[in-house]
C-alpha cells in the first residue's frame, strides 16, 4: 500500500528545509516561501492561499473524455496560469485518494494558452470547398444571423429529422457539456438522435442482450487476496489514468492483495511492465475464440458451475434455452463441444491456430480461471472495437458465468471495472420531438443516402426508417467529423459534397481537422475558462465534486456554449423558454446542484464547495449483479427472460430479420467470428492488422496538438521486430502505413510488445494531409487508415479491425 | 547536516510520464529539456510454433530518474567553473548561473544525464529538488503529481530505512560511481545495472 507517503515531509524535515529559504530565493526567484504546507491536510481543506506577488490559485478541473475528471489547482497571475497543482489534499490513501492530473492535465497550461486558439467566429471564405481550411473572421452577429437563419431554413426545407448535434466528448464533464445545443434543438422541433459512442458500442449492445443494459461490472476494490484478475483487451493504466482512476486502484490493489493480473492483448500495455503480472500476447480480433477454447476446458474438465448456470442463465444447455430454441442444438454448450450445427469443437487447438495463443497456454489458463476463487474477469474497450465486438464482447462475459464467478467480492461479470459517482445534475436539454434514434456510427451513411437507411439495414430505432438524410449539423467540441471517424478520405468527399450536408456550425477552441469541415467555426471557452462543477469520472475508490471557477477572464472574443445557443434561441424566438426566464449559466448550475443536495444531503452547500475546491467521499465498492445474484425472482434483470442471456430470443430473431452482408452474422449466442476486414482477410497485399490503441499523449485527439507532451511521448506505431527487419525498418525509422484506404506516415517504435503480424497506431493524433494532393496524411491519425462499415448488430466502429502494409518512407 | 533523496517504486510506475510533464510545467522547461525522464527499459525475443502461435520472453519496465544529489557528484568535481556546489543543509547540488559558462561538461560527465545546458541562456540548468517548495513544506512536484503515488521524497536515510538500499537498476549506471541519494524498489523483471540483455526502448523521447 501507498500509505504514508505524502507525509513524507515530517515535522522534523520541514522545519529543517526552512533552512532552504535562502537557497530557494538564491535560485528559484522563490514566491511561495511562506505557504502554508498542504501535506497531510484533512480531506477537503481549503485551498492555499494567495500568495504575496499576486498570484491566485484557482480551482478547476481536467474536462476531456478520457472519462476521469481531475482536479486542478492553477496558480494564476495577471490572467494567465502560471503552473499547475492537482489536487493534493486529504490522505492520497485507498478510499481517499488524490484526483490527481495525468500528464495531460498538468500540461493544461500550455494548451489553454496556445497562441493557435480561435478568437474569433469565422466563415468559410467564398469558393472554397469545406476541407480547405480557408476562412475569414466575422462578427458575432453575423455568425448567429448565418446559424439562426440555416437552422431555420433547413428545418422548414427537410424537417426535424434532418437536423442533428453530433456526436462528440471534446468536453466530457461538468454539468453543461453539449446540452444547450441540444435543449436549443429540442425547443424549435428537435433532431435525429444517436445512441451508443465511438468508445463502448459494441459492449454496450452485448450489455443490453446480456445483462440488459451497461458497460461496467464491479470495483477493483473488491478484489480478494491472492485472486487471480484477467483483463481482455484492457488497460486502466493507458485509458484510465487519473491518480483517483483505475489504474492507481488496480495498482494499490495488487500491493494490497497480491493479485495476479493478465492481460489478453495484442500489445503489452503499460499495465503489465514491471508491475508483475502476466502478458497473453493475442492476434486482434480474435479474442472470441479464445474465450470459446476457454469455455471447451472449463465444460469439458467439469469446472461449469451448472447450479448457477441453471439458476441463473438462459441457454447454457438444452435445458435452459428457451422453448423456440428447443431441439436444435442450439444451446452454448452443444456449440462449443461442436454438436451445433458448425459441428466444431472449440478445443484449444482449434483456438491456438486462430487466437496465436499457444494450445498449452489456453490449457493452463482455463485451468488457473477454475482454480481461483474468487476470480476477477473484465474487458476493456479494446477487445470490443472491432468489427466482431459485440459478438466477441458477449463471449468475453460468458467465462465469469460458466465459473460462476458473479455477484459477490472479488468477481466481475465480464463487462468493464465498475465506477462510483455523485449524482449531479445535468443541465436539461429537454424533450427531444424526434424520436428516431440511429446508431452513433451511421451518421456519414444517413448525410449520403438517409432515406434508405432502416432499422433492419442500419440500426434505425423508434421508427422503421429515417424520413430525410441528414442536412444540418451542429458540431460541439468534437473532432468526430473526420479526425475521429473512420475512412477521412471518403469522409472528406460525403461532407465535401454541400448538396448533400447543407450546413455545418462547429464551436473550438482550435482549428481541428473537423472543423475545416464546416461553415461557420464559433470560438468557444474552455470548461477552465468558466464557472464549471464536475463530478468525478471513472473512479471506483472514492466520490468527488469539484468545484471549479474561471481562471481569467473571456479573452478575444471566445463565448461559453451556452450563451451563444441563449442567443441563437432569441433569433429562433424561444429566448425565453431557453433560459427559462434569463436564467445565467451560474444560476443553472446553482439550481442543479442545489437540487442534487436536497437528494443527497451530505454535500457541501454551494458557498462551502467553492471554498473547498473539491469535496471527496469514499463509498462502498461495486459488486455487480449483487442484487440479482441473492434472489433472482425478486430482482430480476431487465432482459427479454430476467434472467443472464447466454442465449438471446430477440438477436435469434434479428438473425433472421436483419439484412446483412455475407461476411456479417447477428447470433443468438455468442459465437466466434473473425468479423469483416479481419486475419482471414488478409493478403500478400496488405499482409498486417492494424490496429489502433489509447495514448497517454493525448485524450482522443485533445491535446494531441500540445507539443510538450508529444515530444516527452513520441506518436509512434508499434512493430515487432520480426516485421520490421522483414522490411527493412529500424527504431525510429518513418514509416508508410497504408492499405486500400489511405496512408499515413508515421515514426516506427521497433518494439517486442507487440505480436508479430499487427501494427498499433495511437490513436488521436490530427490528420494533415493535401487533399487537393496526394491525401498522404503526415499527421499519422489512423483513421485514415480505418474501415466506414459499421459492425453486423451495433453497426459500430471498427477500427482497429484493418488489413494494410507498411515500409520505409 | 540532512541530505534529501528520492524513492522510486518500479512495481508501481506505468511509465506514464506525469513525473515529467508536471516538472516541465513547473519549471517551465521547453521540449527538449526535461530535469525527470522516464526510461523504458526493454527486450526479449520470439518463436512461433508448428501451429502458427506465438511465444515470447518479452519484458519492459519504466525506471524515473531525476537528479540525485548524489553524494560524489560527477558534475561537481569536474565543472572547469566550480559552479557547481552541494548545500552543506540539504544535499542538493545546483548550478550557479554566474559562474556557469555553458560549457556542457557536467551534461556529459553525469551518468544520470541530470544537468543540461539551456540553449537560449547558455546555462546549465537542472534539477533543484523543488527546494522553494520544500522549503514551504511541501514535497517537490513530481513527488506530488505522480498517479500511482510511485515516487517518494524525504532524507534519504528514512527513505533507506523505508525501503531498503538499492540504488541501480538497468539502465542506471552503478551506484558506487557517484553514490546516488536514490532508492529504488525494483521493478518485477528487473535486470541489474550494466545488464546487456535489454536496451532502452525510448531513446529519443529522453530530454
Amino acid at each position: 500500500m501507498t500509505e504514508t507517503k505524502e507525509h513524507a515531509v515530517s515535522r522534523r524535515t520541514f522545519l529543517k528545509g526552512s533552512a532552504l529559504a535562502g537557497l530557494g530565493a538564491a535560485t528559484m526567484g522563490s514566491s511561495l516561501f511562506g505557504c502554508a504546507p498542504q501535506q497531510g491536510a484533512g480531506e477537503g481543506d481549503a485551498p492555499a492561499p494567495a500568495v504575496d506577488d499576486g498570484t491566485q490559485v484557482v480551482w478547476t478541473h481536467c474536462a476531456v473524455n478520457c472519462g476521469s475528471c481531475c482536479a486542478l489547482q492553477c496558480h494564476v497571475k495577471d490572467g494567465e496560469i502560471v503552473y499547475v497543482e492537482s489536487d493534493n489534499t486529504g490522505s492520497s490513501e485507498l478510499g481517499d485518494p488524490q484526483l490527481r492530473a495525468c500528464l495531460r492535465g498538468r500540461s493544461i497550461r500550455r494548451w489553454l494558452q496556445s497562441p493557435d486558439r480561435l478568437n474569433t467566429p469565422l466563415k468559410r471564405v467564398e469558393g472554397t470547398k469545406r476541407g480547405d481550411g480557408k476562412y475569414e473572421e466575422i462578427s458575432w452577429d453575423e455568425a448567429l444571423d448565418t446559424i439562426a437563419s440555416e437552422m431555420k431554413r433547413i428545418r422548414e426545407t427537410y424537417g426535424d429529422e434532418a437536423m442533428t448535434v453530433h456526436y462528440a466528448s471534446g468536453v466530457d464533464a461538468g454539468q453543461i457539456q453539449v446540452n444547450p445545443v441540444k435543449r436549443l434543438m429540442n425547443l424549435t422541433g428537435g433532431f435525429l438522435n444517436y445512441y451508443g459512442t465511438y468508445s463502448s458500442a459494441h459492449i454496450s449492445a452485448a450489455g443490453t442482450y446480456t445483462y440488459g443494459g451497461g458497460t461496467y461490472g464491479s470495483s477493483l476494490l473488491t478484489i480478494q487476496d491472492g485472486e487471480l484478475v484477467v483483463m481482455f483487451g484492457n488497460s486502466p493504466a493507458d485509458t484510465r489514468m487519473s491518480g483517483a482512476g483505475h489504474t492507481h486502484d488496480l495498482a494499490a490493489m495488487r500491493k494490497a492483495t497480491g493479485c495476479k493480473v493478465i492481460c489478453i492483448d495484442p500489445r503489452m500495455s503499460d499495465t503489465v511492465c514491471g508491475q508483475g503480472g502476466e502478458w497473453i500476447p493475442i492476434r486482434p480480433g480474435t479474442d472470441g475464440a479464445l474465450c470459446a477454447a476457454l469455455a471447451y476446458e472449463i465444460i469439458n474438465n467439469g469446472w461449469a458451475d451448472e447450479e448457477f448456470l441453471h439458476t441463473y442463465c438462459v441457454g447454457y444447455d438444452e435445458e435452459t434455452l428457451p422453448e423456440s430454441a428447443k431441439g436444435k442444438n442450439a444451446s452454448y454448450k452443444d456449440y462449443i463441444l461442436g454438436n451445433g450445427p458448425d459441428a466444431t469443437p472449440k478445443t484449444p487447438a482449434w483456438a491456438a491456430a486462430i487466437t496465436q495463443v499457444p494450445e498449452q497456454r489456453i490449457v493452463d489458463l482455463a485451468r488457473e480461471m477454475a482454480e481461483s476463487k474468487p476470480c476477477y474477469i473484465c474487458q476493456g474497450y479494446g477487445s470490443q472495437r472491432h468489427s466482431n465486438g459485440e459478438i466477441t464482447a458477449r463471449a468475453i462475459m460468458v467465462l465469469p458465468q460458466l465459473l460462476g464467478q458473479i455477484g459477490q467480492p472479488g468477481m466481475s461479470d465480464g463487462r468493464r471495472e465498475g465506477n462510483s459517482g455523485i449524482g449531479l445534475g445535468m443541465f436539461p436539454t429537454g424533450d427531444n420531438p424526434v424520436k428516431t434514434n440511429l446508431p452513433t456510427f451511421m451518421w456519414a451513411e444517413a448525410i449520403r443516402r438517409g432515406e434508405e437507411l432502416t432499422a433492419l439495414n442500419a440500426g434505425v430505432q423508434n421508427a422503421e426508417k429515417l424520413s430525410s438524410s441528414i442536412k444540418f449539423i451542429f458540431n460541439y467540441a468534437g473532432n468526430c467529423l473526420t479526425n475521429q471517424h473512420s475512412d477521412i478520405n471518403l469522409t472528406h468527399e460525403i461532407l465535401r459534397d454541400e448538396s448533400l450536408c447543407e450546413f455545418i456550425v462547429t464551436s473550438e477552441v482550435f482549428m481541428t481537422d473537423s472543423a475545416k469541415y464546416s461553415d461557420i467555426i464559433i470560438p468557444d471557452l474552455t470548461s477552465q475558462e468558466q464557472i464549471s462543477v464536475s463530478k468525478d469520472g471513472y473512479a471506483d475508490n472514492m466520490e468527488a465534486v469539484i468545484f471549479g471557477q474561471a481562471v481569467c477572464e473571456p479573452k478575444f472574443e471566445r463565448r461559453g456554449i451556452y450563451e451563444v445557443c441563449a442567443d441563437l434561441a432569441e433569433r429562433l424566438g424561444v429566448g425565453d423558454e431557453f433560459t427559462d426566464g434569463g436564467k445565467t449559466r451560474e444560476d443553472w448550475m446553482r439550481q442543479l446542484y442545489e437540487e442534487a443536495r436536497e437528494k443527497d444531503p451530505d454535500l457541501p452547500t454551494w458557498d462551502e464547495g467553492m471554498e473547498m475546491g473539491v469535496y471527496k467521499r469514499k463509498p462502498e465498492p461495486i459488486v455487480a449483479l449483487k442484487a440479482f445474484i441473492e434472489d433472482p425472482e425478486e430482482n430480476p434483470l431487465p432482459t427479454e427472460s430476467g434472467k443472464i442471456q447466454i442465449y438471446s430470443e430477440k438477436l435469434a430473431q434479428f438473425h433472421d430479420t436483419w439484412e446483412l452482408a455475407e461476411d456479417e452474422v447477428v447470433t443468438a449466442l455468442p459465437e466466434f467470428d473473425p468479423g469483416f476486414e479481419s486475419y482471414v482477410n488478409l493478403t500478400d497485399e496488405y499482409p498486417l492488422l492494424i490496429i489502433g490503441f489509447h495514448y497517454k499523449a493525448h485524450t482522443h485527439s485533445s491535446y494531441a496538438n500540445n507539443e510538450i507532451i508529444q515530444t516527452a511521448a513520441h506518436h509512434v506505431a508499434w512493430v515487432n521486430p520480426i516485421d520490421a527487419e522483414a522490411r527493412g525498418i529500424e527504431d525510429g525509422d518513418t514509416i508508410r502505413v497504408f492499405n486500400g484506404r489511405g496512408e499515413i506516415r508515421i515514426e516506427a517504435k521497433v518494439t517486442p510488445r507487440i505480436i508479430p503480424g499487427a501494427v498499433a497506431i495511437p490513436q488521436g493524433m490530427w490528420h494533415d494531409a493535401d487533399m487537393e494532393g496526394d491525401k498522404v496524411d503526415h499527421g499519422g491519425c489512423i483513421n485514415t487508415l480505418t474501415i466506414y462499415r459499421g459492425s453486423p448488430l451495433a453497426k459500430a466502429n471498427p477500427q482497429h479491425s484493418n488489413i494494410g502494409q507498411i515500409a520505409k518512407a | 547536516m540532512a541530505q534529501y533523496g528520492f524513492h522510486f517504486d518500479g512495481t508501481l510506475c506505468t511509465g506514464c510520464k506525469t513525473c515529467v510533464l508536471a516538472c516541465k510545467d513547473v519549471k517551465d522547461l521547453p521540449s527538449d529539456i526535461a530535469f525527470r525522464n522516464v526510461y523504458e527499459y526493454g527486450g526479449g525475443t520470439w518463436m512461433q510454433d508448428a501451429s502458427g502461435a506465438w511465444t515470447t520472453d518479452a519484458f519492459t519496465y519504466h525506471v524515473s530518474v531525476s537528479c540525485n544529489h548524489c553524494d560524489v557528484p560527477a558534475c561537481l568535481g569536474k565543472c572547469p567553473q566550480g559552479a557547481i556546489s552541494k548545500d552543506d543543509e540539504t544535499g542538493i547540488v545546483t548550478s550557479d548561473p554566474e559562474k556557469c559558462i555553458g560549457c556542457g561538461t557536467c551534461a556529459t560527465v553525469c551518468p544520470y544525464g541530470a544537468p543540461k545546458v539551456d540553449k537560449e541562456t547558455q546555462k546549465s540548468v537542472k534539477c533543484d529538488l523543488c527546494a522553494d517548495r520544500v522549503a514551504a513544506g511541501k514535497v517537490p512536484i513530481c513527488v506530488e503529481a505522480c498517479p500511482l503515488r510511485a515516487l517518494d521524497f524525504g532524507e534519504i536515510e528514512e527513505l533507506r530505512a523505508k525501503y531498503g538500499e538499492v540504488a541501480a537498476v538497468a539502465p542506471l549506471p552503478d551506484a558506487s560511481e557517484t553514490q546516488p541519494n536514490l532508492v529504488i524498489t525494483e521493478p518485477v523483471g528487473a535486470r541489474p545495472a550494466g545488464d546487456a540483455a535489454g536496451a532502452v526502448m525510448n531513446e529519443r523521447e529522453i530530454a
